[in-house]
């Protein structure tokens, strides 16, 4: 924790608003401009968005309120199976497709918070990891999912009538700017005074508790917030893939952002989007050498906690003093 | 100035059309398959064995053809094959698409094949929707379906006497589509259904499954699995005794992997179906040689790589026939459907209008130990299944390009 402390020193006033906010642009620009390149393939880089904004919606809970959430895949998946359902089960259009997955999983996410809140530390990482596994054996049974096949050929639709989302383009601009709109939504929290409070909570939360705050009612409200940008990943994620399965709400998906976040640095804004196109690149571009890639990120996990544990993006705001 | 630059978008459009003329003579393949899973010993990398040995075989590269072969793993995950043919058909422009075993796959990446007008060839999966409700223009199913698999084993068993049935079944599209369609030939020979119990595929433990079995005393136990889960249900199944109790196992699909992988003292007397047996004729058997002398486990084929190896060398000698390669995967299979199937391995057969490969299907046994005169001498031949009762008959067919 003391990473995500170091990188949180800075206050967050005028200058780090500065950087943050030029680095963002920055990151919106080189994202527009990278499919007309042809140099990556854009169906990669929209997963990699999905994963970033996964990682960014977990980050949101470890980072900032300090709660380990080992299940968050379930929230992943639940999206994405609404999403997917009501794609092409009840014919919705894409908009709403993704509303009801977002929806689905922030009623999970307050059920599940509900529970978990109650403990601490390990205790509510095991309660989270408990509740979201037997979720998956829910899925692995429940008609609808498809069990092992999955939901196959989600119609992509047409977004508010007007964005055709079969063609590559316009659903590459589409789940951009549905990132960069959550993303900045993220921002907004962490740099209000609702995200003041679950700092506070997370630094002292006996402390918090005698200032008079209503501790359990905030961090509630960061799992279902935390759970609502996750399963919005999860519902963007089947719109680009057009499929939904148990890989989404597997528990080693619940690993895998654990490591996202570690790698590009925990409680920084900018450490998961990094640490999410590291992760999915690996598995992109190494996945000839088949089981051999979760070695390699064992490595990396090891590499990461040992040598910087501020991870990518975390060491580079502590070397420059700059707020990310 | 504006008709230099009209003339360079002229001449940019004519050399980007020659580039897709119709005597293009470059091709790409990928093998799709499971190359570390359960089911990797029946397909993996013995499947892109077998389409190198039929690219090599077709002489094609002599006449100027330029054949390329990638191959990939999908890990028996749906949205893993999806994806990855996906980027085959957009980034690494792939014309066909081969193996892909594991039948929830196989459906999924049917709808890329489609969307994306690939040509695909499924030589791995089993389930007979692929030619029936999930039928394509862009597919041929060769080697096998469930519905072969019924009427093979499941019918034989039925007739001996098995008249209970009790399934063990994976849980997935393809262990669904064998329960459904063996239970049609068990009821239709006269025999009833009392059960089943269905396990998450690739599971390692069948215990409970099999005391269910147990409990329901049926007299044949039908293990509508494959691969991994098929042995370790007849090992665990031999084990708790549940043979020797009486009942009768009838592993609905098992190729000559699993058969290896158990050794005859487990596996005698079982009988399973299959399109195609390493030790049938002079002319598998050579093939099955060379074949093993590339494995590095030196096995022998299965159907599904002798099912790749066919269908491979029937894409190329359409490919042949056409002069050229014209990317268009609807209008190879098209044309592919006209030429009759001719190979040493499967024999003569022709491709119906849904899309599936019709050949003669065999039942064999295992054989005891004291019969087998090597390590993969397994299995005897019991009868033969001609080509027109192997697989659904075109009439019976709920394929929608049928009915025009």
């Amino acid at each position: 924790m003391a990473a995500a402390v170091d990188a949180q020193s800075a206050p967050s006033g005028a200058p780090g608003f500065n950087t943050e906010l030029k680095v963002f642009a920055g990151m919106a620009l080189v994202l527009a401009l990278l499919p007309p390149t042809g140099l990556v393939y854009p169906y990669f880089v929209m997963q990699a968005l999905c994963f970033a904004l996964f990682a960014c919606a977990f980050n949101l809970l470890i980072g900032y309120v300090g709660l380990l959430s080992f299940g968050h895949a379930v929230f992943l998946g639940t999206g994405g199976y609404v999403c997917a359902h009501a794609a092409r089960v009840w014919n919705m259009p894409p908009e709403i497709a993704l509303f009801s997955g977002v929806a689905a999983a922030t009623a999970l996410g307050c059920l599940i918070g509900l529970l978990a809140i109650r403990r601490q530390g390990i205790y509510f990482a095991m309660i989270t990891l408990a509740l979201s596994q037997m979720m998956y054996f829910v899925y692995l049974q429940a008609p609808f999912t498809h069990g092992e096949d999955g939901i196959q050929g989600v119609p992509q639709g047409h977004f508010l009538g007007l964005i055709d989302l079969s063609k590559p383009m316009p659903l590459y601009y589409t789940v951009l700017a549905v990132f960069l709109l959550a993303f900045l939504l993220i921002y907004r929290t962490i740099n209000s005074p609702f995200g003041e409070i679950l700092k506070a909570i997370r630094e002292n939360e006996p402390r918090a508790v005698s200032l008079g705050y209503k501790v359990d009612r905030y961090k509630l409200m960061a799992f279902a917030l935390s759970a609502a940008l996750a399963g919005l990943a999860g519902a963007l994620k089947v719109i680009v893939a057009q499929n939904a399965s148990l890989t989404d709400v597997h528990w080693t998906g619940s690993g895998e952002v654990v490591l996202m976040t570690l790698v590009g640095g925990l409680g920084t804004i900018f450490g998961p989007v990094a640490g999410a196109f590291v992760i999915t690149a690996m598995q992109q571009y190494l996945a000839g050498l088949g089981q051999w890639v979760q070695v390699i990120q064992g490595v990396i996990f090891v590499a990461c906690v040992l040598a910087f544990r501020r991870g990518l993006v975390g060491e580079i705001a502590a070397r420059w003093k700059l707020s990310l | 100035m504006k008709i230099s630059v009209s003339m360079l978008a002229l001449t940019a459009a004519l050399g980007l059309a020659g580039a897709a003329r119709a005597d293009d003579k470059n091709v790409k393949l990928g093998v799709l398959t499971d190359m570390a899973g359960l089911y990797a010993d029946a397909g993996g990398k013995g499947s892109v064995v077998a389409a190198q040995m039929a690219v090599e075989d077709s002489g094609l590269a002599a006449k100027g053809w330029k054949i390329d072969i990638v191959s990939a793993d999908h890990q028996n995950k749906p949205d893993v094959g999806v994806n990855i043919s996906r980027q085959w058909a957009d980034q690494d422009k792939v014309d066909g698409i081969f193996d892909v075993l594991t039948s929830s796959v196989a459906l999924a990446v049917g709808g890329v094949a489609k969307d994306k007008n690939l040509v695909y060839m499924n030589s791995g999966a089993a389930a007979s929707d692929l030619t029936n409700s999930a039928c394509s223009p862009n597919l041929v199913h060769w080697t096998y379906d469930t519905y072969m698999l019924a009427n093979g084993t499941g019918k034989a068993v039925t007739k001996a006497g098995g008249d209970s049935w009790f399934f063990v079944t994976a849980d997935y599209a393809f262990g669904q589509a064998l329960e459904r369609d063996t239970t049609a030939v068990v009821v239709a020979n006269g025999g009833k259904v009392l059960g089943d119990a269905r396990h998450p595929l690739s599971s390692s433990d069948f215990s409970s499954y099999l005391l269910q079995a147990q409990a329901s005393k049926a007299k044949v136990i039908g293990l509508a699995n494959a691969g991994a889960d098929t042995t370790n249900s007849i090992k665990q199944a031999s084990e708790f005794g549940v043979t020797a109790g009486g009942q009768k196992l009838a592993a609905l699909l098992l190729f000559a992997s699993d058969v290896h992988a158990l050794g005859l003292k487990v596996a005698q007397g079982l009988q399973f179906t299959v399109s195609f047996y390493w030790d049938a004729n002079d002319g598998t058997r050579a093939f099955a040689k060379r074949f093993s002398d590339r494995m590095a486990n030196k096995q022998m084929p299965t159907m599904v790589q002798a099912g790749v190896y066919a269908s491979v060398n029937h894409y190329l000698k359409t490919l042949a026939a056409m002069g050229g390669n014209p990317h268009d995967g609807a209008k190879v299979v098209a044309r592919m459907k006209e030429i009759p199937t001719e190979d040493t391995l499967f024999g003569k057969g022709s491709i119906e209008p849904n899309g599936r490969v019709v050949h003669p299907a065999y039942l064999y046994q295992v054989k005891t130990p004291a019969e087998s005169k090597g390590d993969w001498d397994i299995a005897k031949l019991v009868a033969t299944i001609p080509a027109d009762e192997a697989f659904t008959p075109l009439a019976q067919s709920t394929c929608a390009m049928l009915k025009k």
